[in-house]
C-alpha cells in the first residue's frame, strides 16, 4: 500500500515524535510542578519562556536550535567534541526539535491537572508518614496522571506534524530527518508528485484523528476509575 | 504528659496564642466557634504550618520547639489526622488507603492491627472499593481507620463530622466512641458542636478569638462562667454524669441516678447500669425555696446555692451545689432579690428539660497503653 520511502517517512515520524516527547516528559512534569506548586519570584518569566515555542514561528525555533546546537555553535560543538554526538542532519536533532516545540503542550496539560488536584491530599499523605519525594511519587504524580497522558498524546500528535523547526534545524535528509510533513513538502515540490502528496496528507489526517481519539479514550478511562 | 502545647502565630490580622496540656489519654475536645483558631492549632500540631514561637510536645516527643530549633516534618510526627472531608486518595482502593500509613509506620511501633481496625469500623465489605464509590459516612470511617493504622501518637480529628448530615453523624459517633474506649489512644477532637463534645470528651479546651478561655475536665469546665459568653445564653448549662436505673414504660420515661438525685428523662434505649451524660441548660431550670407542689415539672432536685452572679441586663446566674455536682440556673435579678437568693440558701431546682448527650458504655479500657 505504501512505498518504501513512504514507510520510511512514517516510521521515522513515529520514532522522532515518540523519542522527543518521551525525553521532554520528565522535564515538562518538573516545570509544571514548579509552576503549579512552588512560589517563585520569576514565575512569570519561566511561564513565558516555556510558552515561547507556542507563539514563535517554528522557523525561528529551528533557527535558534541551529545557532545553539549546530556543530560550530557552543552547545552543539561541545556535544560533538565530548560525546561525538552530532544533532544537525540527524534524526536525534529532529527529536530535540520535537521535544522543544511540543514542550508547552505537555507543561500546560500537566500543570492544569496539578492545579486541579487537592493539595490537602498531599498534606494527608505527609501526616501518614510519607516524605516529600514519597508523596510526589505516590500521590502527586498519580493525581496528575490524566494530564501527563493527555499532554503526552497531544504532544506526540503535534510532534508527528512538526515541519518548520525540523527542516530549519536538521534539514530534509531522506531516511534521517524526512518525516511525514517533510515528505509531503518534497512530493509537492516534485513535478508529478501531487498524488503522493495527497496520499501522505490523508495518512497524516488519519494519524492526527487517531491520536486525538486515543487521548480522549485514555482520559475517559482514568475519569471512570476515579469516578470524578 | 500526653499533650503539651504552647504556641503563638500571627495569621494576617489574627493572633493565635494558645497553651494547653493534656495529662491523660482519652479525648480532649478543642471547642470554639468558627474562626476561633481550632483548626489553625491542630494544623500546627500536625506540622502543616509552623508556629512563630512556642513548643509542641506529644507523648514524650518534641514536635516543635522554637527555642531549641526543633521542627519535625509532618511525616516524622506520626499524628493521625482525620480531615473534615476524609481526604481519601482517589486513585487507591480502600485497602490501599488503609495501608498507606501502616506500611510507613516503624515496624516496632505497629500496635494497632489492620484486621482489628477494619472490624472496629465495620468496613470489611468496602476494602476493594474506590473512595468515590463510598457514602460520606463510609468515607469518614475509612479515613478514621487510615489515621489509626499509621500507628499515631495522637489522633487529631478536625471537625470529622461537620460535613455529614445528622443521620451520618449518628452513624459515625458510636465508632469514634469505640475507638476511644477500645484502643486507649490520645485524641484531640476539634468541634464547634456542643453535643459532640459533651458526648465524646473527657477534657475540654475552649478557644475564643485565638486564645484559651477555659480548660479542664469536661464536666467541671462546661459550667464555668466563661462558657456563657461562648456558647450563648441559651446553650449554657451544666453536665451531670448519670446512670440508668430503671425504665418506666407506662409513661415512656427512664429514671437516671445523678449526684443530685433521680431524674426522669424520655425513654432511653440503654440497659440499667449504663452510664450516660446529661446536659441541663441554665434556661431549662428554675429555682424555688419551697418544694413545688401541684406543678407540672417532674424533675426537682435539692441543693444549696453557692453563688448568684448578676449578668448584663435582667438576668443572673445561680449556681447550685447538689452534693458533688453543680447546676447552673438562669434567673432574673428581680427574683434573686425577691427570694433573697444568696450563697448558702437551700433551694429546689426544677428542671424542665434534659439534653441527653452521651451514652457511655462502662469503660473498661481494654488495652492498657504500653507507653507511659
Amino acid at each position: 500500500m505504501l512505498t518504501d520511502a513512504e514507510w520510511e517517512a512514517l516510521t521515522l515520524s513515529f520514532r522522532i515524535a515518540s523519542v522527543g516527547v518521551a525525553c521532554a516528559l520528565p522535564f515538562a512534569v518538573a516545570v509544571a510542578y514548579v509552576l503549579a506548586r512552588v512560589r517563585l519570584p520569576a514565575k512569570t518569566l519561566l511561564d513565558g519562556v516555556v510558552h515561547l515555542p507556542l507563539v514563535l514561528p517554528p522557523v525561528v525555533m529551528g533557527y535558534l536550535l541551529l545557532v545553539t546546537f549546530g556543530t560550530r555553535a557552543p552547545v552543539g560543538g561541545w556535544l560533538l567534541e565530548t560525546f561525538g554526538i552530532r544533532l544537525v542532519f540527524d534524526w536525534k536533532g529532529a527529536a530535540l526539535a520535537v521535544a522543544v516545540v511540543t514542550f508547552p503542550f505537555t507543561v500546560r496539560a500537566v500543570r492544569l491537572s496539578l492545579e486541579a488536584a487537592d493539595p490537602e491530599l498531599e498534606a494527608a499523605a505527609r501526616t501518614l508518614g510519607a516524605g516529600r519525594l514519597d508523596v510526589f511519587w505516590t500521590i502527586t504524580l498519580p493525581q496528575a496522571l490524566p494530564g501527563v497522558i493527555a499532554g503526552a498524546i497531544t504532544a506526540f500528535a503535534a510532534g508527528l506534524g512538526e515541519f518548520g523547526a525540523i527542516i530549519t534545524f536538521v534539514s530534509n535528509v531522506p531516511g534521517e530527518t524526512r518525516t511525514l510533513p517533510l515528505a509531503i513538502f518534497t512530493a509537492i515540490q516534485t513535478p508529478g508528485g501531487e498524488a503522493q502528496a495527497l496520499r501522505l496528507a490523508m495518512l497524516s489526517i488519519a494519524l492526527a484523528l487517531a491520536g486525538l481519539a486515543l487521548a480522549e479514550l485514555a482520559a475517559r478511562r482514568i475519569r471512570r476509575r476515579r469516578g470524578g | 504528659m500526653v499533650l503539651d502545647v504552647a504556641i503563638e502565630k500571627r495569621l494576617g490580622g489574627f493572633r493565635l496564642d494558645v497553651a494547653f496540656a493534656g495529662e491523660r489519654r482519652g479525648v480532649t475536645a478543642l471547642f470554639g466557634a468558627s474562626g476561633s483558631g481550632k483548626t489553625a492549632t491542630v494544623r500546627m500540631i500536625a506540622g502543616m504550618s509552623r508556629p512563630d514561637r512556642g513548643h509542641i510536645r506529644v507523648d514524650g516527643a518534641t514536635f516543635f520547639d522554637r527555642a531549641a530549633g526543633i521542627d519535625l516534618p509532618p511525616e516524622r510526627r506520626r499524628v493521625g489526622y482525620v480531615f473534615q472531608d476524609a481526604k481519601l486518595f482517589p486513585h487507591l482502593s480502600v485497602r490501599r488507603n488503609l495501608d498507606y500509613g501502616l506500611r510507613r509506620a516503624p515496624a516496632g511501633e505497629r500496635r494497632i492491627a489492620f484486621d482489628e481496625v477494619v472490624g472496629l469500623l465495620g468496613i470489611e465489605g468496602l476494602l476493594e472499593r474506590r473512595p468515590h464509590a463510598l457514602s460520606g459516612g463510609e468515607r469518614q470511617r475509612v479515613a478514621l481507620g487510615r489515621a489509626l493504622l499509621a500507628q499515631p501518637r495522637i489522633v487529631l480529628l478536625d471537625e470529622p463530622l461537620a460535613a455529614l448530615d445528622a443521620a451520618r453523624k449518628a452513624e459515625i459517633l458510636p465508632f469514634v466512641e469505640r475507638l476511644r474506649d477500645e484502643l486507649g489512644l490520645a485524641m484531640l477532637y476539634v468541634s464547634h458542636s456542643l453535643d459532640e463534645v459533651v458526648r465524646l470528651a473527657d477534657d475540654l479546651v475552649v478557644l475564643d478569638g485565638g486564645r484559651v478561655r477555659a480548660a479542664g475536665p469536661l464536666v467541671a469546665t462546661m459550667s464555668r462562667p466563661e462558657l456563657r459568653d461562648i456558647v450563648g445564653v441559651f446553650d449554657f448549662g451544666a453536665v451531670l454524669e448519670a446512670a440508668v436505673v430503671v425504665h418506666d414504660d407506662r409513661y415512656a420515661l427512664t429514671v437516671l441516678e445523678t449526684p443530685g438525685g433521680h431524674l426522669r428523662v424520655p425513654r432511653m434505649d440503654a440497659p440499667p447500669g449504663r452510664r450516660v451524660r446529661v446536659r441541663i441548660r441554665a434556661v431549662d431550670a428554675a429555682l424555688a425555696l419551697d418544694p413545688p407542689v401541684r406543678a407540672s415539672v417532674v424533675n426537682v432536685l435539692m441543693g444549696r446555692l453557692t453563688a448568684v452572679t448578676p449578668e448584663l441586663g435582667p438576668g443572673a446566674t445561680a449556681r447550685v451545689d447538689l452534693g458533688g455536682a453543680e447546676l447552673v440556673v438562669a434567673i432574673t435579678r428581680l427574683s434573686a432579690e425577691r427570694l433573697g437568693l444568696a450563697p448558702g440558701v437551700p433551694v429546689y431546682v426544677m428542671i424542665k428539660a434534659v439534653a441527653l448527650d452521651r451514652e457511655e458504655p462502662a469503660r473498661p479500657r481494654r488495652r492498657a497503653p504500653d507507653r507511659a
